[in-house]
């Protein structure tokens, strides 16, 4: 039921409304300073903290961390091309002398959930090198708890796993960044190796943080796309899951700014990934005009936009949606422009790859920032054939080619 | 005396009414005031947005909000016999599931898994219905329990993520339609399923079954007392309203295809339906049309929200609203009735009762 509607013309009323607030305390804090000079200094921090994101106008959007993103989507990756769940871009390392071990280590995992399948073929993926792992007698086990998309659930697991799991490391791929901080706080506390992957928390204190380049690279890649492929005044629909996710909203922050700035009128909606609901949008959406692109914050769901357009007989829109099968597939079939942005779901095999280079005592980069490159329709074909068989479900940037298990195990998408 | 004849003549006038004055006064009940609110959200819709009044574009919205008035006439079936069904969304779930797992892309599997569903939608409803009635727990709590272990059953089997959809063939039921109809140009399955299904609950609503059901959700004593098996009449709404969540179910596969969230939500968005159709919550009163009528209404109005640019995290609180202020209307009209205009017709009923013929053994009552 999660779903909201915003005429783009509101919100760009609503957000202009909140940049003339903030942009009128800002300027009178910067251009009149008060007299007393330490007053204005705290006057001026206070400010950088109260608005988070002046200059676009919205609470998600962070102008340096979209300017550093958008540089890393070209930027050049330490380590093999062939295996870019090991690649980094080069930048501050943690020494991790002090975690050298010669016994295999128990490993304890909090994971956020496995409620989608994004999760759930990492999940596979991440098992499969466990097994690996096992095997050459790096990690003796990993003991996982599962939070359910829950952030209480998953404070308790983390405290359970300091208090009572004798575990040697911590692997944690947080629900949600700020309830989840002090729970990451404490487990670091404990001096044992942390590894923080997928969202982010608000502590550096892990030993790395483990993620793609994150949702503004994702944003730029999609919206620009879109840009391209269409004209100035168009329309685009953009569907996005839910709100308040720092990797989905930022994905958002990235597209809606590219949009405003080229012309294109973006109307988005929260659909919980819910299909019905994203027909019922796009249907509406065709009764009142015509929509020329469709913008997807995920790719859960490409199909049913794409199918709503078919249901009404209207022209295929030009589509953002990701490297799931059933998306890659339907685009395949109808021959629509599109592209799938990538959120590199092999990001599931490093954490563990990480703590085989901790409990080796090899230093490791304090933030490990993996690859994440879009699939255009050139490379299209190339991973469907690499990737026959494997359910609609299943992320073809899935990156488990070399573990044991590949296939059958993604293809029966046999979920520990 | 004389008040009571004269009484008497005026149910009887009001009875004998022309066919447009009873319909003009059936209207302002809550069961017929839905029908004006659903044209009055239809006009408004249209007139928003005029592209919404095409022939094609309103039947495609009829074929979309079918399997909502689909769940809303199971729903009434339960609720008119006093009782709820929470776990309609779940068994919409699960039924996606089932067919998404079992048919997969294998054609020949289409029968065999659309008999295996019915059947399983009767059972929920004849689990519910049993629990409910002969070991007397509340159908709240009853159909709470489904809801939640069909929700924990399909995360177990699924992990909680989409997989396939089943078979093209399988999904033209809820996805296709009779194409090149004169006006309309395409006519979807789910509108003529949505026909069906309406007709026969009418039809249904006017049998010993339909006017039993009613007596039993307005004086389950009285009714058992009159010799009707209460629990078995129950039960059997039970089972209806859990085969409309499975026929709602199917279309749903092919509308939207398989997915966690389809369906979810759907129980409330019943309830909500049958209860802006006038349905008195507690049961015994009602119409199945006003429900469905309902849920058209309450669809109407989410559009029109939607044409109007109303952001859509209203529109939970919308349906909450809307649920409070038509049961609240609901209750207020039918006290009304029942204080008011009808008590002249059970005075008479006084009378004859007061005079029962000397030596006549049928005075007991």
């Amino acid at each position: 039921m999660m779903r909201r509607s915003t005429q783009s013309k509101a919100t760009v009323a609503a957000a202009a409304a909140l940049l003339a607030l903030t942009a009128c305390t800002t300027d009178q804090s910067i251009e009149n300073p008060p007299a007393a000079t330490e007053g204005g200094e705290a006057a001026a921090t206070e400010e950088a903290g109260a608005t988070p994101a002046p200059e676009g106008g919205d609470e998600w959007f962070d102008q340096a961390e979209y300017d550093q993103q958008f540089e890393q989507r070209s930027a050049s990756f330490e380590g093999d091309p062939e295996q870019p769940w090991t690649q980094y871009i080069d930048g501050e390392m943690t020494a991790t002398a002090e975690f050298a071990a010669d016994e295999p280590q128990k490993v304890c995992f909090s994971n956020a959930s496995i409620s989608n399948p994004w999760r759930q073929t990492g999940w596979i993926t991440m098992n499969e090198q466990l097994k690996v792992l096992q095997d050459s007698g790096v990690i003796s086990e990993m003991e996982t708890r599962d939070a359910q998309d829950d952030d209480n659930t998953q404070i308790a697991d983390i405290d359970y796993f300091i208090a009572e799991g004798g575990c040697d490391a911590f692997i944690i791929s947080p629900n949600s960044t700020a309830a989840l901080t002090p729970a990451v706080e404490r487990a670091c506390e404990t001096g044992k190796p942390v590894v923080v992957f997928d969202r982010g928390v608000e502590t550096d204190c892990a030993t790395t943080f483990i993620h793609p380049i994150g949702g503004f690279a994702w944003g730029i890649d999609s919206a620009n796309f879109l840009v391209d492929n269409l004209q100035e005044g168009d329309k685009v629909v953009a569907l996005r899951i839910l709100p308040g996710v720092d990797v989905l909203e930022q994905r958002w922050a990235a597209a809606e700014k590219i949009f405003e700035e080229n012309g294109i009128e973006a109307t988005d909606y929260f659909t919980g990934a819910d299909p019905t609901e994203i027909k019922k949008i796009i249907s509406d959406e065709l009764a009142t005009g015509d929509v020329q692109g469709v913008w997807m914050d995920a790719g859960d769901g490409a199909v049913a936009a794409i199918e709503a357009f078919e249901d009404a007989g209207a022209d295929y829109p030009v589509m953002t949606g990701e490297d799931e099968m059933s998306y890659l597939r339907k685009w395949e079939d109808t021959g629509l422009t599109g592209i799938a942005p990538v959120y590199s779901n092999f990001q599931w095999r490093t954490p563990l790859l990480a703590l085989e280079r901790i409990f080796a005592g090899e230093e490791i980069p304090a933030e490990w920032v993996l690859p994440q490159e879009p699939i255009t329709e050139d490379q299209r074909a190339g991973y469907l054939a690499d990737n026959e068989g494997m359910p609609d479900g299943h992320y073809a940037k899935f990156g488990g080619e070399d573990l044991p298990g590949y296939p059958e195990v993604w293809r029966e998408r046999i979920i520990p | 005396m004389s008040a009571a004849v004269t009484d008497r003549s005026a149910v009887l006038q009001q009875n004998r009414a022309p066919w447009h004055e009873r319909a003009l006064r059936a209207l302002r009940t809550p069961g017929g005031a839905v029908f004006v609110l659903l044209v009055v959200l239809l006009l408004a819709a249209i007139a928003v947005n005029p592209s919404f009044g095409e022939p094609g574009s309103l039947i495609r919205f009829v074929g979309r909000t079918a399997p909502i008035a689909i769940a809303a006439i199971g729903q009434y079936f339960v609720i008119v016999s006093g009782e709820f069904d929470l776990s309609m969304g779940s068994v919409v779930t699960a039924q996606v599931f089932v067919a998404g797992n079992l048919i997969g892309q294998d054609d020949s599997r289409t029968v065999p898994v659309l008999v295996l569903m019915l059947v399983l939608g009767a059972l929920v409803g004849l689990v519910n219905g049993l629990v409910t009635t002969l070991l007397k727990v509340p159908s709240f709590i009853v159909t709470l329990g489904t809801m939640l272990a069909l929700l924990g059953l399909v995360l177990y089997w699924t992990g909680g993520a989409a997989t396939g959809n089943p078979a093209d063939s399988f999904r033209q039921i809820g996805r296709g339609g009779v194409q090149d109809v004169p006006v309309l140009e395409v006519l979807p399955y789910p509108v003529v399923l949505v026909t069906v299904i309406a007709a026969a609950a009418f039809w249904l609503m006017r049998r010993p079954y339909g006017r039993t059901l009613i007596a039993v959700g307005d004086n389950p004593r009285a009714a058992a007392l009159t010799g009707a098996r209460v629990w078995w009449v129950r039960t059997r709404a039970f089972m209806l309203s859990s085969l409309a969540a499975t026929v709602a179910g199917i279309i749903l596969v092919g509308y939207a295809g398989v997915h966690p969230s389809v369906g979810r939500g759907y129980e409330f968005t019943a309830i909500t339906a049958v209860v802006l159709g006038g349905v008195v919550l507690g049961g015994g009163r009602g119409w199945v049309l006003s429900a469905a009528a309902g849920a058209f209404a309450l669809e109407t109005l989410f559009a029109l929200l939607n044409f109007l640019g109303v952001q859509s995290t209203w529109r939970d609180t919308v349906q909450g609203v809307i649920i409070i202020l038509a049961v609240a209307a609901g209750t207020q009209t039918w006290r009304r009735r029942r204080r008011g205009r009808t008590a002249p017709a059970q005075a008479p009923k006084h009378v004859i009762a007061a005079q029962p013929a000397p030596g006549s053994d049928q005075e007991g009552t």
